[in-house]
């Protein structure tokens, strides 16, 4: 199991994420850094957290230029697994990988919370598959921390991702049972896939739920069932 | 050729920023204001032969990375010679 972690200028969640994907699979991944042309044949590409090229012109606007995106829009085209988290997610979306865009919270503040969040029914992706999505019952509880993570889309654009069982995860609370929108989120969306499922993004940071006094082990959960996804 | 590239939302797009600064402006007493959009201007040089040359180099710019057409619309402006 192979996994390459892009690093731009500015990403911060980088090694977080190395740490937290080498105690599930007990190997290093490599950290590609972006000018990168080729990434040597990985099965995973993780986009991390951070504020690449200081969020400047738009969140992940120059990152997603930038010579490792080629490599990753390459690999994605093959079928290749990727991942993007919070600022991976915008550089995702900036890419063209996935479609719509993040824009500011509408509460204009920064948003640093832990989140539950509800595992859409209909989505069947390899990356989820020993996950149990049964309904609401499963959910997982994964923080945020964002300013821009306000996912919108054009509404024609909103139904077909949930025509297509695109949307994997939206923003949800257990006290009250029903739907909690950290951030103005069109249809409380926190992550989507690609058409054949094999693209993730989403803006809570599962290298930051990994257990070990961290308020949960949801995100170890979740890495977990993405690295078999791949593997599978 | 001096050209500047004016972006802004596009309609339908909640502005959060846009609706922050209408209540800061009611707060002073600026009750008149509404409907207000914050977007952004670029202006840059481009290497160009004549201006329809130079508008054209600029909205290739704006599709490929200045704005992002999902939200924002842009508009070119293309600065007559001396």
């Amino acid at each position: 199991m192979r996994v390459a972690i892009i690093v731009f200028p500015g990403s911060n969640c980088d090694r977080d994420m190395m740490v937290a994907i080498e105690s599930i699979t007990g190997r290093r991944p490599a950290l590609i850094w972006h000018k990168e042309r080729q990434i040597e044949s990985a099965d995973l590409i993780i986009i991390p957290g951070g504020f690449s090229f200081g969020d400047y012109l738009r969140c992940g606007a120059l990152a997603a230029r930038s010579p490792a995106m080629e490599a990753v829009l390459d690999h994605a085209s093959r079928g290749g697994a990727v991942l993007g988290v919070c600022n991976g997610f915008q550089i995702l979306l900036e890419a063209g990988l996935l479609p719509g865009t993040l824009v500011k919270n509408t509460a204009l503040k920064f948003v640093c919370r832990e989140t539950e969040l509800a595992i859409e029914p209909d989505a069947k992706s390899p990356l989820l598959d020993s996950l149990d999505t049964d309904a609401h019952s499963q959910l997982l509880s994964i923080p945020v921390a964002h300013n821009e993570g306000n996912y919108f889309a054009p509404e024609d654009e909103l139904d077909a991702l949930e025509a297509n069982g695109q949307i994997a995860f939206r923003y949800y609370t257990k006290a009250a049972r029903q739907p909690y929108n950290p951030n103005g989120a069109s249809r409380n969306i926190a992550g989507i896939f690609s058409p054949n499922k094999r693209v993730l993004g989403m803006m809570p940071h599962p290298e930051r739920a990994m257990g070990n006094g961290h308020a949960s082990d949801d995100g170890r959960r979740l890495l977990t069932s993405i690295i078999a996804g791949v593997s599978a | 050729m001096k050209v500047t590239i004016n972006i802004s939302l596009k309609e339908g797009v909640l502005d959060p920023e846009g609706r922050a600064v209408e209540t800061a402006l009611a707060n002073l007493g600026f009750t008149d204001a509404s409907n207000i959009r914050i977007g952004r201007q670029i202006s840059l040089d481009i290497d160009a032969e004549d201006a329809s040359r130079a508008q054209h180099r600029a909205a290739r710019m704006c599709e490929s990375l200045l704005a992002n057409t999902v939200i924002e619309d842009y508009e070119i402006k293309v600065a007559e010679e001396e």
